[in-house]
């Protein structure tokens, strides 16, 4: 269950790991998943492969499986390549009543990919996106930890310069 | 805290604090469906299938997650309670696929029954159903995803029971899938029970898969062959055929599992190579006879060796997989003739303790107390290979609380945390005992030489805490070379501790052969023989004239393959009565006699803590096959020995429950022994048996026998420590050549940490490393 699997965290990842393991109690290491992952994501450019994911479950101790389990279960951890920074815009009922879908087409003209396709340049990943809760600014997108709101077509090229 | 009382469907109920309402219920004999609850595993309530209505709440509740209160009530048939059972089986129906006609589980399907008894006759849902990808996880287990309904009892089980958690619950919401996400075979010794858990078609047995339908079938009650512990089983047969095994429950032994050991080894019955007629060598060819040829023939070749020789010259060896009455008839048979040479412990190699047992190897307790220990020594055992279902009892007990403490050959990983370990090679292993018996017998002169390490101290101190504790011996204690004083060392312990003991022998009935006297040393009223008889290694290595083996594959099921083979080529005559041809018997043997396996005969097993468990032929004979207790009498009538009018295995058993009372043999002390180092052995081989090669039926189940290449790995191997690895100059790149008595082998390397310094792991059991001898004896390397 839990042999080596040759390719370990990088020292950064455990460095982090083993603070952020500290507030957990003896024992209950597998609360730290999730951190865990985290960090891991960022240190392999934002996604998750098996090995690593391995990695993960055999430093926490803790079946790989609850580590599938987790990284399967949250859309914020990507198990396929994404660009360097990506676009989650909102499609729901207040932003899609304020034209995200234009904001969308925008986009995908702009990038010259769909939805949850990657740029050439591995630069951007376009994704549609639950309620952001920034509805009174809708239509918005959020971008890392960053939200672009009341996005018109000018301002997506604005923030794609900025971004680029 | 003293009993509740609430009230179901109008009935006064008493309920024990802490209970669901769906323990009650089901105490009761009030039945609520379910999918997800089962009573041995934790508490998920996400089928939501067992809604109940209850006083006071305005929403009906799931049985299986609401604590009893005082003066509750529930109404489990209400129209509340069924308006909400039938809404929550039309959703699990939006997904699942109507065809049941051509489902595996068709017929036993708890979806199919609970939708003809809680569900609607039509859907409101018109839309596409989601359909799931399969996923291959081995050879024993067929998935069909798309007929999951998602009640997490296989991720249950693997997390709770089998302590192997390799299925799980992967994407969310309408995406949620069981799987493994990254492809691969369960690994599980115990993985079948997930098939009996599934409510629904996802998880059906692959070998069974569409050989027959649940109503065709017969069940009937058995008990399992491969097992210390007497599993009970249902047989399923059809027109006589066994088409599949599963489990019976029993509270105080296997509960509601089964190992896979005991589930496929049913496929290994009707395999080609079965023995259909007798037959008997004619001028070096095998001939096809009738039973009443073959008898005759077997009785004037036995009756030249007695005559020419003496009756001293014959010797008989049968399977500790036998009945009970099988035991008793061949040791009658052989004793009238004048030979005590007869014995069952097939692979062990020490007796010199032997007059010193009890009627039958001591188990103190019965198999259900194992989880109530506080602490338990484990001492050269691979416990989740021999006994899977034990392991369950102390994965059971550790998650209680106990701690187990473990002496090896080989650093185990077990489905349970063990508290402390000490590792040693097999000629080292007598060490790591007896540091622990010197802690608590500082005194003792034979253990003057040892030396104490902090791990001994700390076992000894937990056992001697005055807690409830056990030591239980394995097979890879049992079958050591040192084996007597192994028992010693651990006799010695338990009277300091004043702790229980459990031997854990091989085969499925090891306590009916000591009983019924297949063993030298006592007949079977548990007496003394005045001249004893040669054990079964003895019988090997000072050849007889004529065998007389039962249900044994020399070279498979012998502590020692080389001086089988030898003894078996020098023999006059040779009998067998098998079940199966052997390419060695085949050779050598002279008659065989086509016999029963358990599927088709009468019998008893007793288990390990001495219970006795009937049995009776659940299938047709194949071929010609006739029950081995018959054949026995018939030849005790043409040997025209008295006493051999038996019309039922009953009548045996009643003659040897009659002599048993009879029995009150005082023991005599065990004798002691000096522990000194050995100077002269370097290196030692571990010859364990791999998973599925421990008798006949299990080496040909072909579907465990793919499934014990996956789990075990590379089977032929020479395993060890790199730290050995680099004292002999070898790399895990090369193959290199090991000898033992004579024998010559040349097997690729791998590195194994678990395999401790100073030893070599090589399988025993297989037809491919036969050349090498003993099982755990002295090894070299030569390049």
């Amino acid at each position: 269950m839990t042999e080596a699997t040759g390719i370990l965290l990088s020292e950064k990842v455990r460095e982090q790991l083993d603070r952020w393991m500290v507030r957990y109690p003896v024992g209950q290491e597998r609360s730290a998943v999730m951190q865990a992952l985290h960090y891991a994501q960022e240190d392999n450019g934002g996604h998750l492969t098996e090995d690593i994911m391995d990695a993960v479950a055999d430093y926490l101790r803790i079946p790989r499986i609850s580590v599938y389990e987790v990284a399967s279960f949250y859309s914020m951890y990507n198990l396929v390549p994404v660009g360097k920074c990506i676009i989650n815009v909102c499609t729901n009922i207040s932003c899609m009543l304020c034209d995200s879908e234009k904001v969308l087409e925008h986009l995908k003209i702009r990038l010259g990919i769909e939805l949850n396709e990657t740029t050439a340049d591995g630069k951007f990943t376009l994704r549609e996106t639950e309620c952001l809760a920034a509805c009174v600014n809708a239509p918005v997108a959020q971008v890392g930890k960053k939200y672009y709101e009341n996005l018109t077509p000018e301002k997506i090229d604005a923030m794609l310069n900025e971004l680029g | 805290m003293s009993d509740i009382d609430i009230e179901i469907d109008g009935k006064l109920l008493k309920a024990k604090p802490n209970s669901m309402v769906i323990q009650v219920a089901d105490e009761a004999g009030i039945y609520i469906p379910r999918f997800c609850y089962h009573k041995h595993l934790p508490v998920a309530a996400n089928c939501r299938m067992c809604l109940v209505e209850m006083d006071k709440s305005p929403k009906a509740v799931p049985a299986c997650a609401t604590p009893v209160m005082s003066g509750m009530k529930i109404w489990t048939r209400s129209p509340k309670a069924l308006a909400a059972q039938k809404a929550v089986m039309e959703f699990l129906l939006i997904n699942h696929p109507l065809d049941c006609p051509i489902c595996d589980q068709g017929g036993e399907c708890e979806l199919q029954d609970l939708s003809m008894g809680y569900g609607a006759a039509n859907s409101y849902f018109t839309y596409g159903k989601r359909a799931v990808a399969d996923q291959d996880i081995g050879p024993l287990i067929e998935t069909e995803m798309t007929r999951c309904i998602q009640c997490t009892r296989c991720v249950r089980f693997g997390d709770e029971i089998a302590g192997l958690r390799e299925l799980g619950a992967i994407g969310r919401g309408e995406h949620m899938e069981i799987s493994t996400y990254v492809t691969h075979a369960i690994k599980s010794e115990v993985s079948g029970n997930i098939i009996d858990l599934c409510p629904v078609g996802a998880l059906t047995s692959k070998p069974f898969r569409f050989t027959a339908r649940a109503w065709e079938l017969k069940q009937s009650p058995s008990i399992a062959p491969h097992d210390c512990l007497g599993t009970h089983i249902n047989v399923h047969t059809r027109a006589g055929k066994v088409m599949r095994v599963v489990p019976r429950e029993n509270k105080a032994l296997n509960e509601t599992w089964i190992a896979d050991r005991e589930r496929y080894s049913y496929l290994g019955l009707y395999q080609a190579d079965r023995v259909t007629k007798p037959l008997i060598r004619v001028h070096d060819h095998w001939q096809e006879t009738d039973w009443q040829t073959a008898l005759n023939y077997t009785v004037e070749g036995l009756q030249q060796v007695i005559s020419q020789q003496t009756a001293d010259q014959m010797g008989a060896l049968v399977s500790p997989n036998a009945t009970t009455e099988e035991f008793f008839l061949l040791q009658k048979l052989w004793r009238q003739l004048g030979s005590s040479h007869i014995d069952h412990r097939l692979r062990q190699i020490d007796f010199s303790d032997q007059d010193s047992f009890p009627v039958f190897p001591q188990f103190d307790g019965s198999i259900a107390d194992l989880e109530n220990y506080s602490t338990i020594l484990l001492v050269g055992s691979n416990i989740q290979k021999e006994q899977p279902l034990i392991a369950l009892r102390l994965r059971k007990a550790v998650l209680k609380g106990t701690n187990i403490f473990a002496v090896n050959m080989m650093d185990y990983a077990f489905n349970f945390k063990i508290a402390g370990k000490k590792i040693a090679a097999p000629h080292e292993f007598i060490f790591t005992l007896a540091g622990i018996a010197k802690v608590l017998l500082p005194e003792q002169a034979d253990l003057a030489e040892v030396s104490v390490s902090e791990e001994d101290r700390v076992i000894a101190e937990r056992l001697r805490a005055r807690e409830k504790s056990i030591i239980l011996l394995g097979a890879l204690a049992l079958n050591h070379p040192q084996a007597a004083l192994i028992r010693w060392l651990v006799h010695q312990i338990a009277k300091a501790t004043e702790c229980a003991l459990g031997l854990l022998t091989e085969g499925s009935n090891a306590a009916g052969a000591w009983l019924a006297g297949a063993i030298p040393h006592r007949t079977a009223v548990g007496e003394k023989v005045k001249l004893g008889g040669l054990d079964a290694q003895s019988m090997w290595k000072q050849a007889r004239q004529a065998y007389l083996l039962v249900n044994v594959e020399p070279d498979l099921d012998c502590a020692n393959a080389v001086v089988a083979k030898q003894a078996l080529a020098q023999a006059k005559f040779v009998v067998s009565l098998s079940v199966f041809k052997n390419p060695l018997l085949d050779c050598h043997a002279d008659v065989i006699l086509p016999i029963a396996p358990f599927t088709e005969t009468a019998g008893t097993f007793v288990n390990v803590a001495g219970q006795w468990q009937s049995f009776k032929g659940v299938a047709q004979p194949y071929g010609e096959s006739r029950p081995a207790w018959k054949v026995l009498c018939v030849l005790g009538h043409l040997f025209h020995l008295p006493g051999f009018d038996y019309a039922s295995t009953e009548e045996v058993l009643q003659e040897l429950k009659l002599s048993l009372q009879r029995n009150a043999t005082t023991l005599p002390e065990v004798p002691g022994a000096i522990i000194q180092k050995n100077g002269v052995m370097k290196l030692s081989r571990l010859g364990e048996i791999p998973l599925y090669a421990g008798d006949s039926l299990v080496r040909r189940a072909h579907a465990l026998q793919s499934t014990q290449a996956i789990i075990e790995g590379e089977l032929l191997a020479v395993r060890m420590n790199p730290q050995t690895a680099r004292e002999l100059k070898v790399t895990s790149e090369e193959k290199i050549k090991v000898r033992q008595q004579g024998g010559e082998l040349s097997l690729p390397v791998i590195f194994d940490k678990r395999v401790p310094p100073r030893a070599l792991s090589i399988f025993g059991g297989l037809a491919a490393t036969t050349e090498l001898g003993e099982l755990f004896g002295a090894i070299e390397v030569i390049k």
